[in-house]
């Protein structure tokens, strides 16, 4: 297959583009001073502050619950909704209300779930972030999936069902192993766009059980400190093993491809 | 997505108007919580001033930094009742948790003083009961005039302090006296000025600069104070109300506007001014939530912030004025020496102008500041 | 079919309940799930607009249709066309860079294809205020790139490279490319080679084969990641701060002050409402041009 040189281009400078910022918070990450623009030498002080900071553990834990809650909540119902917008609907509201999330500022959605909670007076928790943060990771589950299964064959589907098998079956045997890296690709995003999401967490969290961006959010209020860089370069060095574990491990690669 | 014509969403939003409609037909009382009722002195139940406090907790929500990291261990010891403490980064964000209707779970909150004064307008603060405080003795006399709540009826100041101009004296080569050198700065110093975002200190160099209050409501004025903000923008860094400090410790900025506490006056080459225009005087304020169930608790609480070893923490550690004078009195005089802005007195500090709440009319700033950064 | 000969209406009626129950069971929950969690909330908050602030925040339930006159207000237009304008220009960057990307993240061998595909979001899973930070400090006057150049004896004096309409778009783009690259991904992987290749057989130049068959084919995606993008950089209200240095706003920055500076929040509402119908005519704007391309 011909790949034309000049696409690798762009394809380079994205990722330049998206590591630059992260080289440089990792190298500042071990830098003795404190200050963020000068590095005075090297230096692991600002790990062993981050590992001796409980709101920050606290943070990430909560965190990590949040977005796998979510992601998983989002898949399903994100999937399920696709097939069933592509395959048992025709109308055009459904589609238009299935995205709105998507295209909602977050501040919006965030502003509103607070007078929802505030009037059906339910006690904010983490339940509540991660409802919230399903609304938008499915919007964008059921975005992706859809760009899979539109102009997608359906002959296979038709073959089912004409030969019997209830729409179930067809779903888990035919539709869903077509869908396989639409799904995927959802639900990295979904993950990913929890797992940092600050401003609808701020409004639907817990005041005692903050998440992750909201416990940094309050330490950057004086600039960013070492310290952060430290905690962001754990963050990488830990999603970047457990991608690579996984790949390892489950054969990730196939449901990709 | 390509079955999905864009047509289509059209009428969601005709369908999202139509449903928000029929809710406002019905949602009043569901959002009530927010209208304004009469103050709090109206309802002031009697509280026991023997209550076991040992029955109640106390939740609080405070700015990060602000209080020790002990403290809900010292309060265990002392007080013999759990301190639970959440964080909020502005006041603009407990504002609209406090706001929105929802118990919040909070006993006690801290807000400045404007923000206080709009909590009790609206409604959602219990007053003050002196006799459960015994420590407000320690205050100075000058922290029961301040504007936004005479005799601290609802609210007892924590902290309080001024806005001014923090400077490099190695980058600029006369210091700063006047607004007037932020908003039009000398060469040295040009594109590299920082001047605050939040409307009523991104409106307040100006303000000062041309004589007027910080509490107008004219909007003559204001519009001359937009043509002077305007006028200066363009000799300016950027807005910023939070990484200063950093801007001026890298050299990217030499001049900023800041608030006392922020000028990080422990750097040998920073220094901060009161310009001789004058200022206005910010007070950050412990309020007790007329939702809390721990009315007594919470009293008992800010009766021990009061205490001269724990307010005197505050003015120690994070370098901000308290209006305690038991705590000041105590503090060590080379630290005091060091920091400019401790040295203030309380009645300089009374010599600037307390920030009120405007009411209707403080919608005028918001548009001002809107004003001054879409041009 | 076959069956269905057979035994005629029967089948049929079971098939029609076989449709019924499937609608039921895979519209249902996620139907379900946005009633109550997005229209219900969006309704609540909509249903300010009638009324007014009042005095210190708050809301006074008097009906009144001035939150509308208040709307049509140049100020308000001249921040809807400059962020529509920063909008656009980002999401145009990152579709350029993002198509080649996604294009040729699905020709790596699969492998590397999941490998380029998780570097692609890697870096979003540390915190973004942290990321827009580490920009600051190279850009900044005396930042990595500046303090780099005057070593090189390139420049005597730093160049301002923060704090302008340039670095908020580059902000913008550094925040949303991941959610271009993704959907594009998944549009350009399930395309046929074979098509590709049978354009090629058929004389078709690279750039033919591209405008004619490729591009078409992967549209939905296009018209995705242009959505995911364009979006949320127009309800954008951190970047034009922290990168912008506060000195050019965005209507995400006109929504959150109005609903957490100046606490009107029926006017917050209301411009939230003009947004959003807003952003619907965008789209059919796109729609009418992607159906026209």
């Amino acid at each position: 297959m011909r790949r034309p040189r000049l696409m690798y281009v762009p394809f380079w400078m994205t990722y330049v583009f998206l590591y630059t910022p992260i080289v440089v918070l990792v190298v500042m990450s071990f830098n003795s001073d404190d200050s963020p623009y000068t590095f005075g030498g090297f230096s692991l002080k600002w790990y062993g502050e981050l590992a001796s900071d409980a709101n920050v553990r606290e943070g990430l834990i909560n965190t990590l619950i949040v977005a796998v809650g979510s992601t998983v909540l989002a898949t399903a119902l994100g999937t399920l909704l696709a097939v069933g917008l592509a395959r048992h609907s025709r109308s055009r509201l459904l589609d238009a209300i299935s995205v709105m999330p998507a295209v909602l500022p977050d501040l919006v959605l965030g502003i509103g779930l607070l007078v929802f909670y505030a009037t059906i007076k339910a006690t904010l928790g983490l339940y509540s972030v991660v409802l919230a943060h399903t609304v938008f990771g499915m919007a964008f589950v059921t975005a992706v999936v859809r760009t899979r299964l539109a102009n997608s064959d359906t002959s296979l589907e038709e073959a089912s069902r004409d030969l019997g098998a209830t729409p179930f079956t067809t779903f888990f045997r035919i539709t869903l192993p077509q869908l396989a890296p639409g799904i995927v690709a959802g639900a990295l995003l979904a993950f990913t766009l929890s797992i940092d999401e600050f401003v609808i967490a701020s409004f639907t969290a817990a005041p005692l059980e903050p998440t992750l961006p909201i416990v940094i959010y309050s330490m950057v209020r004086f600039g960013v400190t070492p310290e952060i860089n430290a905690l962001a370069t754990l963050l990488l060095a830990v999603s970047f093993t457990v991608v690579i574990a996984a790949q390892r491990m489950t054969r990730l690669t196939e449901s990709l491809s | 997505m390509s079955r999905i014509r864009y047509t289509r969403r059209f009428p969601a939003a005709v369908m999202v108007v139509g449903l928000a409609l029929a809710a406002s037909a019905c949602g009043g009382e569901a959002a009530d919580t927010t209208a304004a009722v009469p103050a709090a002195s109206a309802s002031s139940a009697q509280l026991n001033p023997n209550a076991d406090l040992s029955k109640q907790s106390v939740a609080i929500s405070v700015w990060p930094g602000y209080t020790p990291e002990d403290l809900p261990a010292k309060v265990k010891s002392k007080l013999g009742l759990d301190l639970k403490v959440a964080l909020h980064d502005t006041n603009e964000i407990i504002m609209a948790k406090l706001t929105a209707g929802s118990d919040t779970g909070f006993d006690v909150a801290f807000v400045s003083g404007q923000y206080a004064q709009a909590l009790n307008e609206a409604g959602l603060l219990e007053p003050i009961h002196p006799e459960l405080i015994p420590n407000l003795a320690n205050l100075y006399p000058e922290a029961k005039e301040l504007a936004y709540d005479k005799g601290n009826t609802f609210s007892v100041p924590y902290t309080w302090g001024t806005t001014g101009i923090c400077y490099r004296t190695d980058l600029v080569k006369t210091p700063p006296t006047s607004w007037n050198d932020i908003l039009d700065p000398p060469a040295e110093a040009l594109k590299k000025v920082t001047m605050m975002t939040t409307e009523r200190w991104l409106a307040l160099p100006a303000i000062k600069a041309l004589g007027y209050s910080v509490n107008t409501k004219s909007d003559d004025e204001i519009a001359k104070v937009k043509a002077k903000l305007l006028e200066a923008k363009p000799k300016l860094l950027g807005y910023d109300d939070t990484t200063f400090g950093d801007k001026l410790k890298s050299g990217e900025a030499v001049m900023v506007e800041a608030w006392d506490g922020w000028c990080p006056t422990t750097e040998k080459n920073i220094k901060f001014v009161v310009p001789k225009e004058g200022s206005d005087l910010w007070v950050d304020t412990m309020v007790v939530l007329k939702s809390s169930k721990n009315k007594e608790a919470a009293h008992a609480f800010i009766n021990y912030i009061l205490d001269p070893e724990i307010h005197g923490w505050a003015a120690e550690t994070i370098l901000y004025k308290v209006p305690n004078k038991a705590a000041m009195d105590s503090i060590d005089p080379a630290l005091k020496a060091a920091n400019a802005p401790l040295q203030m007195t309380p009645s300089q500090l009374l010599e600037g102008e307390s920030i009120v709440d405007l009411g209707e009319d403080s919608v005028k700033f918001t548009r001002l500041a809107t004003e001054v950064s879409a041009k | 079919m076959a069956r269905s000969t057979v035994s005629g209406a029967p089948v049929k009626s079971q098939a029609r309940r076989s449709r019924a129950l499937g609608r039921l069971v895979f519209l249902g929950p996620g139907l379900t799930y946005l009633i109550v969690l997005l229209l219900v909330p969006l309704a609540l908050l909509l249903s300010y607009i009638p009324f007014r602030r009042g005095r210190f925040g708050g809301i006074v339930y008097e009906l009144t249709g001035e939150n509308f006159t208040r709307l049509i207000d140049p100020l308000y237009l001249d921040v809807v066309l400059g962020s529509l304008k920063i909008a656009t220009i980002a999401t145009v960057i990152a579709l350029l860079v993002g198509y080649p990307t996604a294009y040729l993240i699905a020709q790596l061998p699969r492998k590397w294809k999941t490998i380029a595909l998780v570097a692609i979001v890697l870096p979003f899973w540390t915190n973004f205020l942290v990321r827009i930070y580490a920009w600051i400090i190279l850009l900044s006057g005396p930042g990595l790139v500046n303090s780099t150049l005057m070593d090189l004896g390139l420049i005597d004096k730093p160049l301002e490279l923060l704090y302008n309409q340039g670095t908020i778009i580059t902000g913008l783009i550094y925040s949303y490319l991941p959610l271009m690259v993704l959907p594009l991904y998944a549009a350009i992987e399930k395309l046929d080679p074979q098509l590709r290749e049978a354009s090629a057989n058929l004389g078709a130049r690279p750039a033919r084969t591209f405008l004619s068959v490729t591009l078409p084919l992967t549209l939905p995606g296009v018209i995705t990641g242009c959505l995911f993008v364009f979006v949320p950089s127009f309800g954008n209200f951190v970047v034009p701060e922290l990168l912008g240095g506060g000195r050019s706003i965005m209507v995400g920055n006109l929504i959150r002050d109005q609903f957490l500076k100046a606490r009107d929040w029926p006017f917050g509402a209301t411009l939230s409402l003009a947004l959003i119908a807003v952003l619907i005519v965008l789209l059919l704007l796109q729609a009418w041009s992607a159906r026209r391309a």
